[in-house]
């Protein structure tokens, strides 16, 4: 493949670099060809199959309760978002309704997992620009997020939470209290991953009017999650379909318009404020009652075709069960957020430089699983 | 200095005269590769203490006393490697790249004067030399860089190669906005000027200026971050040295850290003087004054640490952009200023 890509669109001056598979820059096993001219990029080709694990095929022939510890190994970063799509798809397509408890709890974590994703987002997107300091500070506030999950099911990562019809267990009793000096820990750094990099002057520098994304191409792409809000497209999911507990929270959708990695940088900085917002609104009255409910030992879902969407960190997730009515899913297919935002990195990266390139990507925040199911 | 006289002349007693002059410098040359050495070590473990202290860890606090013998270990674990490179590498100028780099370094440490009589040798072109000498670490990047047939490594070579002769200019012009105030190039006389007050302080606008601009192109000179697109370790992996192992990886890596300290002692003996103490307080004790000056000069180094652990790099054009568009020019207009505050007689004196 590569030596007919050399071939047949190669000019004298140009040249060929691999980025990855093991590259510190790629987040993971993806493997970019770069055609480069000096230091310009040409073509941005990824080349993807590093980790497929056939995730898809594998739901096949599970049953609807496995399917679930499937979901969290694709974008494990949005472990417990990732589970709660396939909840919620399972419980909309069996008509169950979940007590007002589990509701709350799911939207808390869901948020949680979203600063802790943001978190090390931020960390790694500052070593990409050279910043390693950043790498270290993301990851001592996710730590605490990190904790209060080992607390809650035991899992810091892959957390499986979630059930059909519920949660797995009740949450710990501190739980309530470990969220809110997490609140209160969390609102201080964000002013200082302020003063660390989005006031910094050549961090500025290195993100303004870098991969620039226009609306219209964001929505041709399917771009979704901060990657289509930075570019002005409002997406959503938890404003347009809420689910769980979002309807009743108020909280503004981040939108920004310029489209550039810094827009980028920007749409997920202010999600960490909303997040905590979120979570504020909803920590102090977390209803009582149970935390699943009965459910079937053999779930089977009626024949038919479900889908649900949901919100992750990254961007919109969405389920597709084709159901003939057995306890497995006859087709399962995920719409990952990371496989179409990263379908437009080699539009928004042609013509800059490789500092770009890896800038962008980094604002683009790609899981590997995640593309790569 | 007595001591350096005691041992003169115990040598002297001790063997013939004819190669007393030639005992005497291979002894020198001992102590600076020594020193070399050493400081290449400790500023190792420094950076990774700062870096540590920067970003909430602890770093090396396990081989001796907190750490200390930590990078001897390093040192020891680089020499046991194995060699490897690329079978298609040019062996001869890959091998030869580390020593360019090197050897550049141990020249330019030779003839800073620590105190007024502790110098190897006392050249009265001194800082036109450090300046021709350090031109020179950038021929075995670019050697590394060609020779070992990996494309990341050329990227980071060329880069290096674009950057450390654009950053020359600034350096050299910065170091003569000063050289104007004091009218020698000699360093020892350099330091001697700054008894009436240190250069900054005499120079003041200007020369503040051009001790800004000097840092800047300083740190773009050793190639550390924010300046560090060399290496770039997000983008080109480890860039002119990913195909070096074992101890041909630790001359490259010992010598940034050498040049950093010679960037922080140049700016030392021409900006904050030397090893004069601040208002004179220690000139009764001559030998305090390597306390000082490296007291000074580590208080640069870790200003230099400060930036690699805070700011993100540039991008290449960005970078050539600064000096291009504003150092340089900046520079030049500086020149002239100092130039006017000297003929003026505008200077600070105390």
């Amino acid at each position: 493949m590569e030596t007919a890509t050399i071939n047949n669109n190669f000019k004298s001056e140009e040249y060929f670099i691999n980025m990855g598979p093991q590259h510190p820059a790629t987040h993971g096993v993806l493997r970019l060809l770069l055609t480069i001219d000096g230091e310009i990029i040409k073509k941005v080709e990824p080349d993807l199959g590093y980790i497929h694990r056939s995730i898809e095929k594998m739901c096949e022939s599970d049953s609807y309760q496995q399917i679930v510890h499937l979901t969290d190994r694709m974008d494990y970063l949005s472990a417990h978002i990732n589970n709660e799509a396939v909840c919620l798809a399972v419980e909309n397509a069996l008509q169950i309704e979940v007590p007002d408890r589990v509701k709350v709890i799911r939207t808390i974590l869901d948020e949680l997992t979203r600063i802790s994703s943001h978190c090390l987002w931020w960390g790694v997107m500052g070593m990409d620009v050279g910043a390693l300091t950043s790498y270290f500070y993301g990851f001592r506030d996710r730590e605490m997020i990190n904790d209060i999950f080992e607390e809650t099911c035991g899992a810091r990562l892959t957390m499986n939470y979630n059930i059909p019809g519920g949660l797995m267990q009740d949450i710990h009793p501190n739980f309530v209290k470990r969220v809110k000096d997490f609140i209160v820990h969390f609102k201080t750094k964000i002013p200082e991953y302020d003063r660390l990099l989005t006031n910094n002057v050549i961090f500025q520098k290195r993100t303004k009017g870098v991969g620039v994304l226009a609306i219209e191409d964001a929505i041709s792409y399917g771009a979704s999650g901060p990657v289509g809000r930075a570019s002005g497209y409002s997406c959503d999911v938890r404003k347009y379909h809420p689910y769980s507990a979002l309807d009743r929270v108020t909280f503004n959708e981040a939108l920004h318009t310029d489209g550039d990695s810094f827009a980028r940088y920007l749409v997920r900085i202010q999600e960490l404020w909303e997040s905590i917002s979120i979570i504020e609104q909803l920590i102090d009255n977390i209803p009582e009652g149970e935390h699943k409910v009965a459910t079937n030992a053999v779930i089977k879902l009626p024949k038919g075709e479900y889908y649900q969407k949901v919100e992750t960190a990254r961007g919109e997730l969405g389920i597709y069960i084709v159901s003939t009515g057995t306890k497995n899913p006859y087709r399962m297919k995920f719409r990952s957020p990371g496989l179409s935002n990263l379908s437009l990195l080699n539009h928004i990266t042609v013509g800059g430089k490789i500092g770009d390139l890896v800038a962008t990507m980094a604002t683009i925040d790609i899981v590997v699983p995640d593309i790569d199911r | 200095m007595k001591i350096a006289l005691f041992i003169h002349e115990w040598i002297v007693g001790l063997i013939p005269a004819e190669i007393t002059g030639l005992t005497q410098m291979v002894l020198i040359a001992l102590t600076y590769l020594t020193l070399f050495a050493v400081l290449g070590l400790y500023l190792v473990l420094l950076e990774r203490r700062v870096a540590a202290w920067f970003q909430l860890r602890i770093g090396p606090n396990r081989v001796g006393y907190q750490g200390l013998l930590q990078t001897m270990a390093d040192a020891l674990k680089l020499l046991t490697k194995e060699l490897t490179g690329t079978v298609k590498a040019d062996k001869f100028l890959y091998n030869l790249a580390p020593y360019f780099v090197i050897i550049t370094s141990l020249m330019a440490l030779g003839i800073f004067p620590f105190t007024k009589n502790l110098q190897a040798y006392d050249l009265n072109i001194g800082l036109f030399f450090l300046i021709a000498i350090s031109s020179i670490g950038v021929i075995g990047i670019l050697l590394g860089g060609w020779s070992s047939n990996n494309k990341y490594s050329l990227i980071g070579a060329m880069r290096s190669g674009v950057q450390t002769i654009s950053y020359e200019l600034s350096i050299g012009l910065s170091l003569l906005t000063m050289v104007l105030l004091t009218g020698s190039l000699q360093l020892s006389e350099i330091v001697e000027v700054q008894k009436n007050g240190w250069l900054i302080v005499q120079g003041h606008i200007p020369a503040i200026i051009a001790f800004m601009i000097y840092m800047i192109a300083g740190t773009a000179e050793t190639n550390r971050a924010p300046f560090d697109m060399v290496e770039a370790e997000s983008e080109l992996g480890a860039g002119f040295h990913t195909e070096y192992s074992g101890m041909k990886f630790a001359y490259f890596f010992l010598a940034e850290f050498i040049n950093m300290f010679i960037i922080a002692a140049i700016a030392t003996t021409v900006f904050f003087g030397g090893w004069l103490s601040p208002f004179g307080i220690t000139e009764s004790i001559p030998w305090l004054g390597v306390f000082w000056f490296l007291l000074k000069t580590f208080v640069l180094v870790f200003l230099m640490m400060w930036f690699r652990w805070t700011f993100p790099r540039l991008r290449v054009d960005q970078l050539l952009t600064l000096e291009w568009k504003y150092l340089l020019p900046i520079n030049l207009a500086n020149i002239v200023i100092m130039a006017l505050i000297v003929w003026l007689g505008l200077t600070l004196q105390f």
